[in-house]
C-alpha cells in the first residue's frame, strides 16, 4: 500500500460530497469492512459540513497510515473560522449554533478509533480523526 | 551456504532447500551492495533500504508461515560465522584492526537480525489476529424459528469485541431472512455488565432503525438484579423471562396463532 | 441538476434514491415529493434508502419531509436500510422519531396498506420529467 496523503477543498456544500467520496474510496484502499467504511464516510460528512458551514470553508487532508502492520486512515479537518469557545459544550450531544442536530462533533468522536480537536475563538480549528484496523 | 544449512533451526519441513538458496543468494548480494556504505553499523539509511524492505518481506512471510522469530533471525545470524572467519584470515597480522572490524559486523549484523526477528513477529500477530476474527465469527450462530422470527441464542461470556461481531450477524441475518423479530436469548451468559448492556440496547435501536424488533429473553434473576443496581433499564425495549414467553410474544406480533389439536 | 424519480403505484409513491445526495438535490427530492402527493393524491410514500449512508444532515431532511408528508395526509415509510448504516446511525445518536421503517419495498407496502387502506393499486409508473 503506498503512504498517500491528499488535501482536499471544502469551500462550498459540493465538496461535501466529494469529499465523502474521497473517504469512502480511501476507506475501501485501507482494507476497512463495510461497517467502518460507513462509520468513516458518516464522520467525515459531519465534520466536513461543520468546516463548511461554521468554518467559512476549508480543508480536508487524508492520510492512509500502516504501523506495525495495521492499517489505517487519518482526516485533518482545518478552517480559518471563527474557532470554538468551549470545546465541552460543543461535543455534547444536541448543542447546535445553526439548526442542525448537533450531533457532528461528538458523534465523529463515537465513530472513530481515534479524535483529536484544536480550537480557540478567532484561531480556527482542526479536529483529527483516524481509524485504525 | 554452508552454515544456513548446518543451523539448527532449518525447519525444512516449512522450507525446501532451493528456496533457501534463492533467498541467501539474494540477501547475500543486497547485504553486499549495504556495506559499501558509510556508516555501516546504521541500518536506518538510504544504503540499507533495499535489505530493510527484503528483510521485512521475509520476515513477515516467515512469521505467517510458521517459523519463530529466533528461526527466522537465524536466517541473518547464520552470516556472522562465515564473515568473522573471512576477517580473521584478511586481517590475522592486524590483531587492534580485527578487533575494531569484528565489533562493527557484530554489531551490524545483530541489528539486522532483530530487525528480521521483529518483522517475523509482526507476521505471526497477523495471522493470530485474523484466526481470531473467524473464530468470532463461527461462534455467532442465528437460527430460524419461524416464518419472520429469528433466535440468537448467546453462549459465554460477551466482550467488546464479540458483541460487535454478534450485532452485524445478527442484522445482516434480519436482512437475509426477511424477519420481523429477533429474539436475543441470554440464559447463556453469566454476567452482563454496564458495557454489555449498552451493545444490546445498541442492537436493538439498530435493528428497530431497519424496521425489525427484538425482544431479549433470558434475564435470569441475578443478572435483572445486577443490571438494576449498575442503572441500566431496558425501558423500551421488550424482555421476557424465557425463550418460550419470548416466541410467544412473536408470534403475536407476526400474527401467529398455535392451537393444540384434540388428541386422537 | 438532474432531480430523483418518483414512480407512482397507485395510491403511493416510490422513490429510490441510488445517488449520494448532495444538499441541493436532497432539497429538491423534498419540494418534488410534496408537490407529487398533493398532485397525485398519493396517500403513501416509500423511499428506498438502500445505496444510502446517512448522515445527520440527510437524517433531518428524511424526518422532515416524513413530517411534511404526514401534514399532506400520506405516511411515509423508509425501506431497505443496511445494517451498517443502522449501526452507524445508532452510535451518531441519530433517531428518526416518527418515521417508520421496514426492511424492503414489499414489507413496507404491506404496512402502508395496513395504516392506509388498499385503495384502488393499479400498476401506473408516471416518473416525473
Amino acid at each position: 500500500m503506498i503512504p498517500t496523503r491528499e488535501v482536499a477543498e471544502l469551500g462550498r456544500a459540493e465538496d461535501i460530497l466529494k469529499v465523502r467520496q474521497r473517504a469512502r474510496a480511501l476507506a475501501l484502499e485501507a482494507g476497512f469492512g463495510l461497517v467502518d467504511q460507513t462509520k468513516i464516510v458518516t464522520a467525515v460528512s459531519e465534520l466536513a459540513r461543520n468546516t463548511v458551514t461554521h468554518g467559512g470553508g476549508g480543508t480536508a487532508t487524508f492520510e492512509l497510515l500502516e504501523e506495525g502492520g495495521r492499517r489505517g486512515l487519518r482526516i485533518a479537518f482545518h478552517d480559518e473560522g471563527p474557532g470554538i469557545a468551549d470545546v465541552e459544550l460543543a461535543l455534547r450531544d444536541g448543542y447546535t449554533t445553526c439548526g442542525g442536530l448537533g450531533l457532528g462533533l461528538g458523534g465523529s468522536r463515537r465513530l472513530m478509533t481515534d479524535f483529536e480537536i484544536v480550537t480557540s475563538p478567532g484561531k480556527g480549528t482542526t479536529v483529527t480523526i483516524a481509524r485504525w484496523r | 551456504m554452508r552454515e544456513q544449512r548446518a543451523a539448527v533451526t532449518l525447519r525444512s519441513d516449512l522450507l525446501s532447500d532451493a528456496e533457501l538458496e534463492r533467498q541467501s543468494a539474494e540477501f547475500l548480494a543486497i547485504f553486499q551492495a549495504g556495506i559499501q556504505g558509510e556508516d555501516i553499523r546504521e541500518i536506518a539509511g538510504p544504503e540499507w533500504e533495499k535489505a530493510r524492505d527484503f528483510l521485512a518481506d521475509f520476515g513477515r512471510s516467515r512469521g505467517q508461515r510458521g517459523f519463530t522469530p529466533t528461526e527466522t533471525a537465524t536466517f541473518v545470524f547464520s552470516l556472522k560465522q562465515p564473515l568473522f572467519s573471512l576477517l580473521q584470515k584478511e586481517l590475522e597480522k592486524e590483531p587492534a584492526i580485527l578487533v575494531g572490524e569484528l565489533w562493527t559486523i557484530s554489531v551490524l549484523v545483530d541489528k539486522l537480525g532483530l530487525f528480521t526477528a521483529e518483522c517475523a513477529l509482526v507476521g505471526r500477530e497477523e495471522i493470530i489476529r485474523r484466526q481470531q476474527a473467524e473464530l468470532l465469527e463461527l461462534s455467532t450462530p442465528v437460527v430460524k424459528l419461524w416464518d419472520r422470527i429469528l433466535a440468537l441464542p448467546l453462549i459465554g461470556t460477551l466482550d467488546s469485541a464479540r458483541t460487535q461481531v454478534v450485532m452485524e450477524s445478527l442484522l445482516q441475518a434480519i436482512v437475509d431472512t426477511g424477519s420481523s423479530v429477533a429474539i436475543i436469548d441470554i440464559t447463556g451468559v453469566p454476567t452482563v455488565d454496564t458495557l454489555v448492556a449498552q451493545h444490546l440496547m445498541k442492537t436493538v435501536a439498530a435493528a428497530r432503525l431497519m424496521g425489525a424488533e427484538c425482544v431479549i429473553s433470558g434475564i435470569r434473576p441475578a443478572i435483572a438484579q445486577a443490571m438494576v443496581h449498575l442503572g441500566v433499564s431496558f425501558n423500551e425495549i421488550v424482555t421476557k423471562a424465557t425463550l418460550a414467553d419470548a416466541l410467544r410474544h412473536a408470534f403475536a406480533i407476526t400474527g401467529v396463532t398455535v392451537s393444540r389439536s384434540a388428541a386422537a | 441538476m438532474e432531480r430523483i424519480p418518483i414512480l407512482r403505484m397507485g395510491r403511493f409513491l416510490l422513490v429510490t434514491i441510488q445517488v449520494d445526495m448532495h444538499d441541493r438535490l436532497a432539497l429538491a427530492l423534498q419540494d418534488d415529493l410534496t408537490a407529487r402527493i398533493v398532485r397525485d393524491g398519493a396517500r403513501g410514500v416509500l423511499i428506498d434508502i438502500s445505496s444510502l449512508v446517512v448522515d445527520s444532515f440527510i437524517g433531518r431532511m428524511l424526518a422532515t419531509t416524513a413530517s411534511m408528508a404526514r401534514m399532506l395526509d400520506a405516511e411515509t415509510v423508509l425501506v431497505g436500510m443496511r445494517p451498517a448504516v443502522a449501526i452507524t446511525m445508532v452510535e451518531l445518536g441519530l433517531a428518526l422519531p416518527g418515521v417508520r421503517t421496514a426492511l424492503d419495498v414489499e414489507k413496507g407496502m404491506e404496512m402502508l396498506r395496513a395504516r392506509v387502506g388498499p385503495g384502488a393499486e393499479t400498476a401506473g409508473h408516471d416518473s416525473d420529467p
